[in-house]
């Protein structure tokens, strides 16, 4: 089985764009006619990735950030479910690494 | 559109647009006998400005839509396409370009580009530039198409292609998947021709048989497996005609509930095809877009299940496929409050059954195809 590597860096495949669309209350994932409407936690993993703020991050990075956001849930919990995630994503091709 | 946009609000309040096509012009330099404009096409003479593109633009983000079409007619034909495709990604649409690729050059790319264009989708006609030529009406275009095909992928794009599939290119699938291979496409339609507009005009030179059906399926099936030994990423989407379905498509994610077409003269649509049936539907340059959607009749005429007659009325299965094609029950039967007839237990799958026969039949010459071209349109203007 496939596994996240912490020091990968995963970003958007080429051409979509995650956006925040007020008018649904949710992230969105928005590729060549069609899109991805995403739970929270998918919305905010996917925020982090490399290319939506400034600086290259790795996975470890990714989980980082979102154990600082979310200091009130278990910190080992996060880094599953980031995991678990990525391997979702890339496996349904939302997402790449180099 | 995909599966994962599915939001259909069958009973529910009615849910915001999630997509918008703009047909900025019924204009096209190509003559393609199974075009989805309407017959009479010819008889909009006056074009939406750029203005009030900008408009329908920004009233159709502010209620929600994100997901936007640039097409037509061919697209490219207006000048203001670039100032266009700005505005609405400074709005905040994902924006592809649906065309043929004629119109295009290096420097338009590079300008649509600069806007902001998300995706462009070049459609193809067939394998070799004889059979392009009589289907689209001409002789020139195909290597024009393999060109911009190349450049789009040259821009940084990913090479989304689109080939319409009837009964005259369908044997040469082959052929046609082993080009879209060496064009270094990512993603391939195979778009069986699905029979409204001009293409129901000329159903019975386009509509293959289900064996040229059913050995176009294998050989799609054959090619995913060799591009999987490959390691090569093409997706390859196949569109079966609606013709052969046993249950109907759940037509645009049903009516008014996430679709919505404008059209070059500013008349709003459930779906590009709707222009035919006999109703008028609302203008943007008399209404607004919010209360069109939500408030005309024409909007509110098929949302739900309250207008479904028998067999759909008591079907179980009403809420998945929203009774089908409005356009297609009007078609086939001229009611368009018919269930679809590509329906086994609509009482009048006969009719599907028919022209299914009639494909297994031997095949008119391309030549018998009407070109659609304005020639043509003015036969079925009505003024």
């Amino acid at each position: 089985m496939a596994m996240i590597e912490s020091t990968s860096v995963y970003r958007l495949r080429p051409g979509w764009r995650l956006q925040w669309e007020e008018a649904q209350g949710r992230h969105v994932l928005l590729y060549p006619e069609g899109m991805v409407q995403l739970n929270d936690s998918a919305g905010a993993i996917l925020g982090q990735l490399d290319g939506q703020l400034d600086g290259q991050r790795d996975v470890a990075d990714v989980v980082a950030n979102l154990q600082a956001r979310f200091a009130d849930a278990p910190a080992a919990e996060i880094e599953r479910d980031v995991h678990e995630f990525l391997l979702d994503a890339a496996r349904q091709g939302w997402i790449q690494h180099d | 559109m995909t599966d994962r946009t599915h939001t259909t609000a069958v009973n529910g309040a009615t849910g915001a647009p999630l997509w918008l096509l703009a047909e900025l012009t019924y204009r096209c330099p190509l003559q393609c006998a199974y075009c989805s404009n309407p017959l009479d096409f010819a008889a909009v003479k006056e074009e939406l400005s750029t203005e009030e593109w900008i408009d329908v633009l920004t009233q159709a983000r502010a209620m929600g839509a994100v997901q936007m079409g640039f097409s037509g007619g061919e697209p490219l034909v207006r000048r203001d396409l670039e100032t266009l495709v700005a505005e609405a990604r400074r709005l905040g649409f994902y924006t592809n370009l649906i065309t043929s690729g004629l119109g295009l050059d290096e420097a338009r790319i590079e300008a649509l580009h600069a806007a902001g264009l998300d995706h462009i989708q070049i459609s193809l006609q067939a394998s070799d530039p004889d059979v392009a030529a009589a289907v689209a009406g001409s002789p020139k275009a195909h290597a024009k198409k393999l060109a911009m095909a190349r450049s789009v992928k040259a821009a940084g794009y990913p090479m989304v292609l689109n080939v319409v599939l009837h009964r005259h290119n369908i044997d040469r699938l082959d052929e046609i998947i082993a080009l879209c291979d060496e064009l270094g496409a990512d993603a391939v339609e195979l778009a069986n021709c699905q029979m409204y507009g001009w293409a129901h005009l000329n159903r019975e030179g386009l509509l293959p048989s289900r064996e040229q059906l059913e050995t176009a399926e294998a050989t799609t099936a054959r090619w995913r497996e060799r591009l999987a030994e490959r390691g090569r990423d093409m997706r390859l989407l196949f569109v079966v005609p609606d013709y052969y379905a046993e249950r109907p498509k759940a037509c645009m994610g049903g009516w008014g509930a996430i679709f919505m077409t404008v059209a070059p003269d500013g008349a709003v649509l459930p779906c590009h095809s709707a222009r035919m049936l006999p109703m008028s539907f609302p203008n943007v340059r008399d209404r607004g877009l919010r209360e069109i959607w939500y408030d005309s009749e024409a909007f509110n005429r098929y949302r739900g299940d309250g207008w479904m007659r028998e067999p759909c009325r008591s079907c179980d299965e009403r809420h998945q496929d929203v009774g089908g094609c409005r356009c297609q029950a009007y078609l086939l039967t001229g009611d368009a409050t018919a269930t679809d007839p590509v329906c086994s237990l609509s009482p009048d799958h006969h009719r599907v059954e028919a022209a299914r026969r009639e494909a297994g039949a031997a095949a008119a010459p391309m030549e018998a195809l009407t070109l659609r071209n304005v020639h043509e349109s003015r036969v079925f203007c009505r003024t």
